[in-house]
């Protein structure tokens, strides 16, 4: 081993993707994306959700298989047409959701889908083996214990252990502590430290600055399927200006934008606490209000509370604690309906999932908050001549790009999707609206019709709430911007009008990355005296 | 031939690749697909019955002359569809919410049960007119039948009980307690079955009009049919045109969706499994009114409530559809007897089933064939 730590360039290259592109339906999830790892490196690779990360990743794991671009391992060009091929050339991936039987051992996990043993389980032999191999690299997990048994941690401990016996040298890791609690992370960071110092590599595939800047010798950043970053030395770079390469200042548009006239407070959120969905806080005493004609935005970094803020508001998740009011009354551990009711629009963050039935037509899918009202719904049954004017005004109002209203929405483009969503969210003339996410995965003409249907909203007199990671987005739309992090409020900035500065860039980008707006303050005085 | 073949020979010329379809295919594509997939599985049959040492072509002709050759079989064919069609729409209600009842079975004996108890206890008297004991009996036989899809409904609502499982064994429990009442209570000399209904409590037949209509002579087409066809009718305008079967709609295709558009899940489950539930006991109902004329176990738990999980996929879940699909099984049910009592015709309403199924496919996702490889 090279213990004299020689410039970082004389190391070889182990694996090397050169303009990768890989296209799903409506989807550039790869953009001619190149990619390098040394060895004996951990070397991060960051993005928000659905930049392309996994997709990178899964390439080079012979899940899927690019259109084009090259993969050379040790310089030598591979073609991977399964992950048996990719672990063969000494590529292994842990992916984010396990893959193990829970009803059997470690051991019998571990063997399972080898050549060897082939036909008598000798277990006890292999319990051995697989214990040794787990002490050398520091995962300790008992072989004969049943996966059912086993915690998230020590499940994922069998999972590395699964590629070490097949011998491989490069291990990804997707999203590797987003299922671990803050202890376990440490346990895991010292087990890749283990591993480089064998002489493996590791590729920490991630989308929180800290754990990266913490782990990660090199850093890749990806943004809407390009790389805006790659390899860069993660000690030479500060978690403001990774974020920026995550979240992006490309955009800039001439957005006509009148000054505000914020009104009465709609939108009253105070002190709200919420759990997860593995039961874990999420919300931690969050407060804040959004007025009549502003657009109020969130930022953050994904997975600080976002999704789950936006879900107590329209009633689709429990709040512990602290009460969410739209116009005066409480909305939230209320019904959905009770919110929609209360003219609240919802355009959540997973389009296909939440916000439409794939399956269903065009029509159907407006009427979905309007059904139970006329001229919907006319002596007691549905009125389909009037959905289906309803749906086509819509169309022709919002732009979308259809052959006819009678398409089911699984057919649509992402751009055109978020269009029937937001024509039916707004048609409902909402006092307040929740939007999460609005523009992600829209190229940049379907981005810029969503930004002047909610500066209309704010027009319009309504409140709205404009979740997002983009931070150009919020800058160039929003009046105020909370910045939230791990459920909290860090503080709040005055967009004003005028053409947001560096420092408030700056300040924004602090609190991001956790450090409170007074504190802030506190030390700006400080460095001032 | 060309240079890139030569090249390609290693790895073939061409290869075939399956992509989600990204448009609209035409209208009558799907009619059509159906209609392969019905060709396709008749071929197979045709195969496996040369194999057991017959003629497929004769076979066909044979099923086809059993089940629509004259007035005669042709009203035997509709009498074997009745049940079909309030059994499948049962089943089409329930998988439409993506609910797996396959327990349409013991709710149709369930509901044979209920409309006997208003012959049987006596609730209403022998000499009661017609029209009031047809829908006298008509609400019972929905009510059983509605309670047999509730408690499977109320299961998994409250303590998401899988109604696979849940609905599956209450066709035994109905079984059982239907034997139970005809062994013990109402057995007719220790015969395993109830003494005859009076007619009035006996749905019409065509043939009752025999003496105006000569024509009739023999028919067994009995009121059952109107009430399926009725049915049928309603439920469409249910599904497709009132807020529930909007709501039903929503929940089977995004159950998110729905909750996100604030309808209350657990209350459709219940509700649908219900519906589901009167409409398969309405059909035993029918069949015990209009076919048995006694509460009687084998005659009526011959198995329609599978048949219609068939029936009901066959039309793709749409109740207009349903009655023609039923009338093919009713075609199928009667000719298979003259073929042979058990195997063959079972055999090929299987390979129907298997390749509609399949067929789904074609619908959702298109074959590319690519020339040339890299």
């Amino acid at each position: 081993m090279t213990n004299q730590a020689p410039s970082t360039s004389e190391i070889p290259l182990i694996v090397e993707m050169r303009g990768i592109v890989k296209r799903f339906p409506g989807v550039l999830a790869n953009d001619h994306v190149n990619f390098e790892l040394k060895r004996g490196e951990i070397h991060g690779l960051l993005g928000e959700n659905g930049a392309g990360k996994s997709t990178l990743m899964n390439v080079l794991a012979g899940l899927y298989r690019q259109e084009a671009g090259t993969i050379l391992v040790n310089g030598e060009p591979k073609v991977f047409s399964s992950p048996r091929d990719a672990i063969n050339a000494g590529i292994g991936m842990v992916h984010q959701h396990f893959m193990l039987v829970p009803s059997q051992t470690v051991t019998e996990n571990i063997l399972l889908g080898l050549d060897d043993p082939r036909f008598f389980l000798r277990l006890p032999d292999y319990d051995n083996k697989i214990a040794e191999l787990g002490e050398k690299f520091g995962l300790k997990v008992d072989p004969r214990a049943k996966i059912w048994q086993l915690s998230v941690g020590e499940q994922q401990r069998v999972e590395i252990l699964k590629m070490l016996y097949r011998g491989v040298n490069v291990l990804i890791m997707d999203e590797p502590t987003a299922v671990l609690a803050p202890q376990e992370i440490e346990g895991l960071f010292e087990t890749l430290r283990a591993m480089i110092a064998q002489g493996k590599s590791v590729i920490f595939i991630s989308h929180k600055l800290q754990e990266v800047s913490a782990i990660a010798d090199r850093v890749s950043v990806l943004r809407r399927g390009v790389a805006t970053a790659s390899g860069v030395a993660s000690k030479g770079v500060s978690r403001q200006e990774l974020a920026r390469l995550m979240v992006g200042r490309d955009i800039v548009f001439a957005l006509d934008k009148k000054p505000c006239q914020p009104g009465d407070v709609v939108l009253d959120v105070r002190d709200i606490h919420a759990e997860n969905d593995k039961g874990l806080p999420a919300l931690r005493g969050l407060s804040l209000n959004v007025r009549a004609g502003e657009i109020v935005g969130v930022a953050g970094v994904a997975g600080n509370g976002q999704s789950e803020l936006s879900q107590v508001i329209s009633g689709m998740r429990e709040c512990k604690k602290g009460q969410v009011l739209l116009g005066g009354d409480t909305v939230s551990n209320h019904t959905t309906l009770y919110g929609i009711q209360h003219g609240m629009a919802y355009v959540p963050e997973d389009r296909t999932h939440v916000g439409s039935a794939p399956n269903l037509s065009i029509t159907d899918n407006v009427i979905m908050k309007k059904y139970r009202k006329p001229p919907i719904l006319k002596n007691g049954l549905l009125d389909m001549k009037a959905a289906a004017k309803l749906a086509n005004e819509l169309k022709v109002a919002y732009d979308i790009i259809v052959p006819n209203v009678s398409t089911p929405v699984r057919l649509l483009s992402g751009g055109n999707l978020q269009r029937v969503i937001l024509a039916r969210e707004i048609s409902g003339l909402p006092a307040f609206m929740v939007a999460v996410q609005p523009t992600r995965g829209l190229d940049v003409g379907a981005i810029e019709g969503v930004h002047r249907l909610l500066l209309a909203q704010r027009e319009a007199g309504a409140a709205v709430l404009l979740v997002s990671e983009e931070l150009e987005e919020l800058l160039s739309l929003s009046d105020r911007v909370y910045v939230i992090y791990e459920g909290k409020i860090m503080g709040e900035v005055n967009i004003g009008g005028e053409t947001p500065d560096e420092s408030l860039v700056e300040t924004i980008g602090q609190m991001m990355t956790g450090t409170p707006l007074d504190q802030i303050q506190k030390e700006g005085v400080a460095a001032h005296d | 031939m060309t240079e890139s073949t030569t090249a390609n020979k290693k790895r073939g010329s061409f290869r075939i690749r399956v992509e989600p379809r990204l448009n609209v295919p035409p209208a009558w594509y799907p009619a059509a697909v159906t209609f392969g997939a019905l060709i396709v599985a008749l071929i197979l049959g045709g195969v496996l019955i040369s194999f057991a040492g017959g003629d497929p072509i004769k076979s066909y002709l044979h099923i086809a002359n059993a089940s629509f050759g004259d007035i005669g079989v042709l009203s035997d064919t509709i009498v074997k569809a009745t049940p079909i069609i309030l059994v499948a729409l049962a089943c089409s209600v329930a998988f439409r919410m993506k609910l797996w009842n396959i327990g349409a079975e013991g709710q149709f004996i369930m509901g044979a049960f209920g409309a006997s108890t208003i012959v049987l206890t006596p609730v209403l008297s022998a000499e009661t007119p017609r029209w009031i004991f047809i829908p006298v009996m008509m609400i019972a036989g929905m009510a059983a039948g509605a309670l047999w899809g509730f408690i499977p409904g109320y299961l998994k609502a409250k303590f998401n009980v899988n109604e696979i499982i849940s609905t599956l064994m209450l066709n035994y429990v109905a079984v059982a307690w239907v034997n139970f009442w005809i062994f013990g209570v109402w057995t007719e000399g220790g015969f395993q079955m109830s003494p005859k209904f009076p007619d009035t409590a006996s749905l019409p037949r065509l043939l009752d009009y025999a003496k105006t209509f000569p024509i009739l002579r023999g028919l067994t087409t009995h009121l059952g049919l109107v009430i399926g066809v009725v049915a049928a009718i309603i439920l469409w305008f249910i599904i497709f045109r009132s807020r529930w079967g909007y709501e039903i709609r929503l929940i089977g295709d995004n159950p998110q969706a729905a909750k996100y558009a604030g309808i209350n899940i657990t209350k459709n489950v219940i509700w649908v499994m219900m519906l589901s539930g009167a409409l398969a006991g309405l059909g035993g109902m029918s069949e015990v009114t209009g076919v048995v004329h006694r509460l009687q176990t084998a005659p009526i738990a011959a198995g329609y409530g599978f048949t219609g999980i068939i029936v009901a996929w066959l039309a793709k879940l749409n109740p207009l559809v349903i009655i023609v699909a039923s009338i093919l099984f009713g075609a199928l049910i009667l000719a298979g007897r003259e073929i042979q009592p058990s195997g063959v015709p079972k055999m090929i309403q299987g390979i129907i089933l298997v390749c509609l199924i399949a067929s789904d496919f074609m619908l959702r996702y298109r074959i590319v064939i690519e020339r040339g490889e890299e």
